[in-house]
């Protein structure tokens, strides 16, 4: 229960699971001051820290690195699209030469020498196996052509002969080392007499084989031989291309049907060897960049986390080495958050933002000047592009910072107005303020609902941006970058990097800005956490010697005009307060509430340091004896029942050494818990947990049994028993009274029944005592004591 | 989660149905994009290009850019709205029914308990509804869109795709197996440490009287350095996620690219352009295909999570009310101011052991019936049964005679003027404090409260502070003490001018004198009203009508103060722990 009531009143900012965000808009007091006290206390992982930012450093340049080599690798792969424009032009330069019309006219003549010899007419005039007709036309031919002068007349005539004759006049022979059939030659003619019809192209003709091996050098291009019919194929499958607007597509097509000679020396060569080069090159790039990334990350998580773990030790020391006057002004919320939130936020900023920021900043610095160093006005459209998008960026950033902070306003008024409605939800039930708290309720989630929608919005608003700010720039790039490379300004290659540094660009910018506003809650963690261990801790006790022996106390404590104020009171809690205590007293104080009563045994032990007068231990002043010293002495026991996480028997040893589990039981039989406890499933082993199946009187009595363990020479009860009902206190009186025979004890008690068999009761008032005595003694006088004793009777 | 998500209103479907079709529309731009690019890309690399074109691509491209921008603008806005607004009225609900729960079942719940499922857990599902109505629906449309783009280009690419979606996963998915289960014992551990530390803070004084500093520090180290190992573990094995997912994308970019060179060197001709543009094409959606695998891996990451959430609200909002209101509205018979317990028994409903056993007497008007008994006893339990905290097991319970179950509970509580044992204040005014709530006969007068404080002996200090009765409280009445609160709490009772005042034991925080005086006046001001008081101390009951004893559950005695002294013997001996037998007799 204890706990429970913690939970809900103390802490307004709730310790967090890790991976949790950070609240946005938390800013440091000091930033840089806080930055720079961060670095000092990072002193001693230099080492690691500065290894891993050289190495988030160098994962950055190597990955402005690759983006040149990809866009090589595509520079390589598109090589091997286009046709070889050399070797096609060369095959048709080669081609062509051999096929000209004067090539060819002198070709066709020294083929066709026509045999029109006296013998040969005379011959062709005396073969019976041609006929008349034949012969007749033969003649006629013959004397057409001794009329003209012109070959080809001539060889328009001839082709008008009758293949008979032909056969005579063009008999088979050799061309350089060709032979040429009259049948060849009598297709030559009439080849010649379509060429010589109108303008035909010569391409166009369908010649013959001989004359293409005539014609056609074999040639060899890139150590390719071309044969004469390849290239004869070649020139008649180009034939139709419009020299001035090539359609590509079509030309590509012609291509693929092609004599394999000829596709392979015009079809584009991938250079394979580069290829796998940098395909390597890059895959080594990627792994070392992968390994950069990763050893990084390794060892920053390390720093970090050892760096979060020696924090949270130093603030657990910390906390015991502080003034209790600390805890008088500080919530108990309040330092549990430093322990884990602020802690935590500065392991994470410290796992993640810093690495981040400096390979973002290095991408950044990194790929501008790359693209100033590339082409400036490039580089000026991408970054202008960018800062449109960024500057929208930054404002909504900052708007929706601000709608964060009131999200957080209003859902801690709504949290605020839950906790109070659930924790007293018997009085809201009785006094039927349901409606009246659902009224408030519906304001607040009303208003919790707004400002949750604008802040989730606008916060939700950043990756679509950045994405736009991303295609806006590329699109920029490629428009003025085409119209750079129209003016020949640029080469293509300069795009398509330009292309991958306005990502490069404008990534590591909202990293930058996300990296900055971590910082920044980092920045206001480490603020508190270092304020928290800077605090001024109670004094060292350096030069105290007197040590007082437990086993040889006697028991004697006087108090000597003892003036104590808390620091943030105005008048003094105690004022001027003298009283003795012999051994074996008991000594009870009573008085109202804020009398100073708990303040006095605060003071005895030397939680709070004195203003004036004295307090004597056996006549050493507690100023000369060490804390520790003096908690030795004593044994007290609270009314606030604090009884920790662990076994009942845990509890009840506590830090104690040396006490066996009969000494344990011994005790507890003593306070009346034994039967208690043996009922429990795992007996003196049974965990205390929170949901307690152990009432509050109970867990009064298991601090008592606490107490009561070790042999002390003193005691004090502050309202130790007020848990408890009034039988079983008188139960635990006994066991006390046996327990502080010989001991010095010091009670302060509610109810009066408690203390009415003590030595010496101290009546307080504002600080003072105003009457002391026994019972008897202070019921005579009719005082204050009296009064307040008889008030119980009174109805 | 599902079953959470059934509060969504008509308006919040249709929004979320217009969420999904601007996410369609979004994916649709977002994956048209790629094609101008290459467009864009092919112009540029091709001589003699026209700047038109190149500019119309553009054109195009910017225009699916800012189209996809204005879809996920209006879609965030949208999301939110519904994340808003599903997370507002899931609050309401919980909200509405804890307060009708009986307090058994609060006390089944805890308080605190109630508290984090109300807010915390509510805060986990909206962001998990906020990023997942996006995600969720953006993340498998993208997967499959971009799939079928490119599923016919060729196999070898998508056998590439595949692979790396497979590798990535399996990653995932060996991290998750890895490091979840160790992610909630660093949780256990967080809150382990946070208990030590709390631990060491509210007992400082008795740490410190132990001289147990080393000793707390050493268990707290203990914890320190398993949450350190822990954490240590679990972020170095997920320091493999990032560059793995790099690495993953980055060789698919390549194999893609490497395979391409293959491909294109052994196409056809015609064919190579076609195919190089493909491969562009096709590895800005094989990033799209592994993108969208991510951000599924990242919802079930964040599944886990909200569905643990969901679950605790689920359990609230299914728990039962055990205590069903009546209809009553006006008073039946002629009793004023009765209270009546016929043969009551109580047991919690999950217990074998009964609180109450067979209790029966009656209060009549103007009368002070006390109850006293160890703790334990059931004397808080007896009297919360009248303003129907529970209900009785067995027996009735009877109010100005008629059973309390008939009665509407609003109208049964305006006759009550409840005091608890822990005095509860809410943040406000004194004023605002005392005139809590509604007690049905109209607003309280200022006159009202200044008298009910002045009963309650409250009024010297609140009349000494800054502004007096306008003076501000802070919630949970932390900035007065717990004597002040409770007269405070007393006086809002008496503001209430109610015919039954049940106190519960609420004069303990009182010294011996207030409490005397307190009760002294509040009898004067209140003659005609019925008190039921439970209480500690003997001198707070003693001039009770009646006084019932009880021990366990049962009731072991009933009568005066002078009667139980000779017929009760538990009563004589909590008398005589107090008293001495001498002034018992006095008295």
């Amino acid at each position: 229960m204890h706990k429970n009531e913690k939970d809900i009143t103390a802490p307004k900012r709730r310790p967090r699971g890790p991976g949790a965000m950070s609240d946005p808009g938390e800013k440091a007091k000091d930033f840089k001051g806080a930055i720079k006290r961060l670095f000092k206390e990072l002193e001693g992982y230099k080492i690691l820290v500065i290894g891993a930012l050289i190495l988030a450093m160098a994962g950055a340049i190597l990955s402005l690195l690759a983006p040149n080599k990809l866009s090589d690798l595509t520079d390589e792969i598109s090589s091997g699209l286009v046709v070889n424009q050399d070797n096609l032009e060369e095959l048709i330069n080669k081609t062509t030469e051999n096929l000209n019309e004067d090539n060819l006219r002198k070709v066709i003549q020294d083929v066709l020498i026509v045999d029109l010899s006296e013998t040969n007419v005379t011959n062709i005039m005396s073969d019976s196996n041609i006929s008349v007709e034949d012969k007749s036309v033969f003649q006629a031919k013959m004397q057409e052509i001794a009329s003209t002068q012109d070959q080809t007349q001539i060889f328009n005539i001839l082709t008008q002969l009758p293949t008979t004759i032909l056969n005579k006049i063009l008999p088979n022979s050799t061309y350089q080392n060709i032979e040429v059939s009259t049948n060849d030659k009598i297709e030559i003619l009439n080849m010649v007499g379509t060429i010589n019809k109108d303008g035909t192209d010569i391409k166009d003709i369908i010649m013959p084989e001989c004359l293409k091996n005539i014609l056609f050098k074999e040639i060899e291009i890139d150590s390719v031989n071309i044969s004469s019919n390849d290239q004869y194929i070649f020139l008649q499958s180009i034939k139709d291309i419009d020299q001035d607007n090539i359609d590509v597509n079509e030309l590509y097509k012609k291509i693929d049907e092609m004599p394999q000679s000829i596709q392979n020396v015009v079809k584009p060569v991938m250079n394979m060897d580069a290829i796998k080069k940098l395909v390597i090159f890059l895959v080594g790039l990627y792994v070392c960049s992968a390994l950069f990334t990763f050893i990084q990350a390794i060892c920053m998580t390390d720093v970090a986390n050892k760096f979060a773990k020696s924090l949270r030790s130093r603030i657990s020391v910390k906390i015991n080495k502080l003034p209790l006057k600390y805890f008088d002004r500080n919530s108990t919320g309040d330092i549990l958050s430093r322990v884990t939130n602020d802690v935590d936020t500065i392991a994470q900023s410290m796992n993640q933002s810093l690495a981040m920021l400096v390979s973002s900043v290095t991408l950044f610095v990194g790929s501008l000047i790359m693209m100033f160093y590339t082409n400036w006005i490039l580089a000026l459209t991408a970054i202008l592009a960018s800062l449109i998008g960024f500057a929208g960026m930054f404002a909504i950033l900052k708007k929706s910072q601000k709608y964060f902070i009131a999200r957080q306003v209003e859902l801690g008024k709504l949290n605020g107005h839950i906790e109070e409605i659930y924790s007293g939800l018997n009085v809201v039930k009785v006094y039927n303020g349901k409606k009246e708290s659902d009224e408030k309720f519906d304001t607040f989630n009303q208003k919790v609902r707004e400002s949750d929608h604008k802040s989730q919005f606008l916060s939700g608003l950043m990756q679509p941006i950045m994405g736009f700010i991303g295609n806006f720039g590329y699109v920029a790039v490629c428009i003025v970058g085409a119209l750079l490379t129209m003016n020949d300004m640029i080469s293509f290659g300069v795009i398509v990097a330009f292309i991958t540094y306005v990502r490069l660009f404008t990534q590591p910018m909202s990293q930058i800005a996300q990296a900055m506003t971590s910082l920044q809650s980092t920045a206001a963690a480490s603020e508190r956490v270092f304020e928290f261990l800077d605090e001024e801790e109670m004094d060292l006790q350096e030069n105290i010697t007197k040590v007082l022996d437990k086993s040889k106390v006697k028991g004697n404590i006087e108090f000597q005009n003892v003036v104590f104020q808390y620091d943030n009171n105005d008048q003094p809690t105690i004022k001027n307060f003298t009283a003795v205590a012999k051994p074996g007293q008991k000594v009870a104080i009573v008085g109202p509430t804020g009398a100073g009563k708990t303040t006095m045994v605060n003071l005895l032990m030397k939680f709070y340091d004195i203003n004036s007068g004295d307090i004597k231990i056996d006549g050493v002043s507690t100023k000369e004896l060490t804390r520790e010293n003096i908690h030795d002495l004593f044994t007290m026991v609270l009314q606030d029942t604090w009884v920790f996480d662990g076994t009942i028997k845990e509890n009840i040893i506590y830090n104690r050494e040396h006490i066996s589990d009969e000494r344990v039981k011994e005790v507890c039989k003593e306070v009346g818990l034994d039967h208690f406890i043996r009922t429990l499933p795992h007996g003196y082993d049974s965990k205390l947990s929170e949901n307690d199946s152990i009432s509050a009187g109970q867990r009064q009595l298991l601090t008592i049994a606490r107490g009561m363990i070790e042999d002390v020479p003193f005691l004090i009860l502050d309202e130790a028993t007020s848990n408890v009902d009034t039988r079983t206190e008188e139960l635990v009186q006994v066991a006390m009274d046996k327990l502080t025979k010989g001991k010095t004890s010091f009670i302060i008690a509610h109810r009066l029944s408690t203390i009415k068999n003590a030595d010496l009761i101290l009546v307080m008032k504002d600080g003072n005592i105003i009457e002391q005595g026994n019972h008897e003694e202070l019921m005579n006088k009719n005082g204050a004591y009296a009064e307040l004793y008889n008030s119980q009777f009174e109805l | 989660m599902l079953k959470l998500l059934k509060n969504l209103g008509k308006k919040e479907w249709i929004a979320a149905i217009i969420c999904l079709l601007l996410i369609f529309a979004q994916v649709w731009l977002e994956l048209k994009m790629p094609d101008y690019m290459s467009e864009i890309t092919q112009l540029v690399q091709t001589e003699g290009s026209q700047m038109n074109d190149i500019l119309k691509n553009g054109a195009y491209m910017l225009a699916c850019a800012l189209g996809s921008l204005v879809a996920a603008v209006i879609t965030g806005y949208i999301a939110a709205s519904v994340s808003s607004i599903f997370s507002m009225k899931v609050r309401k609900k919980i909200f509405t029914k804890v307060e009708n729960l009986s307090l058994q079942e609060v006390k089944l719940f805890s308080t605190s308990s109630l508290i984090t499922r109300t807010t915390n857990d509510i805060t986990q599902i909206q962001m998990f509804v906020a990023m997942g109505l996006q995600l969720l629906i953006k993340a498998p449309i993208t997967a499959i869109w971009a799939v079928t783009k490119i599923l016919n280009k060729s196999w070898q690419w998508s056998a590439i795709t595949g692979v790396a979606v497979l590798v990535l996963l399996s990653v995932i998915a060996v991290l998750i197996a890895v490091v979840m289960p160790r992610f909630k014992i660093v949780q256990k551990l967080i809150d382990k440490l946070n208990n030590v530390t709390r631990e060491n803070l509210t007992g400082i004084r008795v740490v410190r009287a132990f001289n147990a500093e080393k000793y707390q520090e050493d268990k707290f180290e203990d914890t320190n350095t398993k949450l350190t190992n822990m954490q240590l573990f679990n972020q170095k094995r997920f320091a493999v996620l990032q560059p793995t997912m790099y690495l993953v994308m980055y060789f698919l970019t390549l194999a893609i690219y490497f395979v391409g060179a293959f491909l294109i060197k052994d196409a056809l001709m015609v064919d190579k352009l076609a195919l190089f543009g493909d491969m562009v094409v096709f590895s800005s959606y094989a990033m799209q295909v592994i993108m969208a695998f991510l951000m599924l891996a990242m919802i079930f990451m964040m599944l886990p999570r909200a569905q643990v959430s969901a679950e605790r609200i689920n359990e609230v909002l299914d728990t039962d009310i055990s205590i069903k209101d009546g209809t009553l509205k006006e008073n039946k018979t002629n009793e004023v101011g009765t209270v009546e317990f016929k043969n009551v028994s109580f047991k919690y409903a999950d217990a074998d052991e009964y609180l109450l056993k067979n209790i029966s007497f009656k209060a009549n008007k103007g009368e002070t019936v006390a109850f006293i008994g160890s703790t334990g006893s059931g004397k808080s339990t007896l009297i919360n049964l009248v303003p129907r905290f529970y209900d009785a097991t067995e027996g009735e319970v009877l109010v100005d005679g008629i059973n309390v179950k008939e009665y509407s509970q609003e109208f049964l509580h305006n006759k009550i003027g409840y005091v608890p044992q822990k005095a509860v204040m809410f943040n406000g005014t004194v004023n605002s404090n005392i005139s809590y709530g509604d007690n049905g006969k109209g607003k309280i007068t200022d006159k009202k409260i200044k008298e009910a404080i002045f009963v309650a002996q409250a009024k010297d200090f609140v009349e000494k502070m800054d502004d007096k009765y306008d003076s501000h409280i802070a919630q949970g009445g932390t900035n007065v003490s717990g004597g002040q609160k409770q007269r405070l709490s007393i006086a809002r009772a008496i503001a209430r001018d109610p015919e039954i005042y049940i106190f519960d034991d609420s004069f303990s925080a009182l010294d011996y004198k207030t409490d005397a005086l307190l009760r002294k006046e509040l009898r004067k001001y209140t003659k005609d009203a019925t008190h039921l008081i439970v209480a500690q101390r003997i001198g707070t009951i003693m001039n009770a009508d009646k006084i019932i004893v009880l021990d366990n559950g049962e009731c072991v005695g009933m009568g005066t103060h002078k009667e139980l002294l000779n017929t009760c013997e538990v009563y004589k001996q909590i008398a005589l722990s107090q008293l001495s037998e001498e002034e018992l007799k006095n008295a």
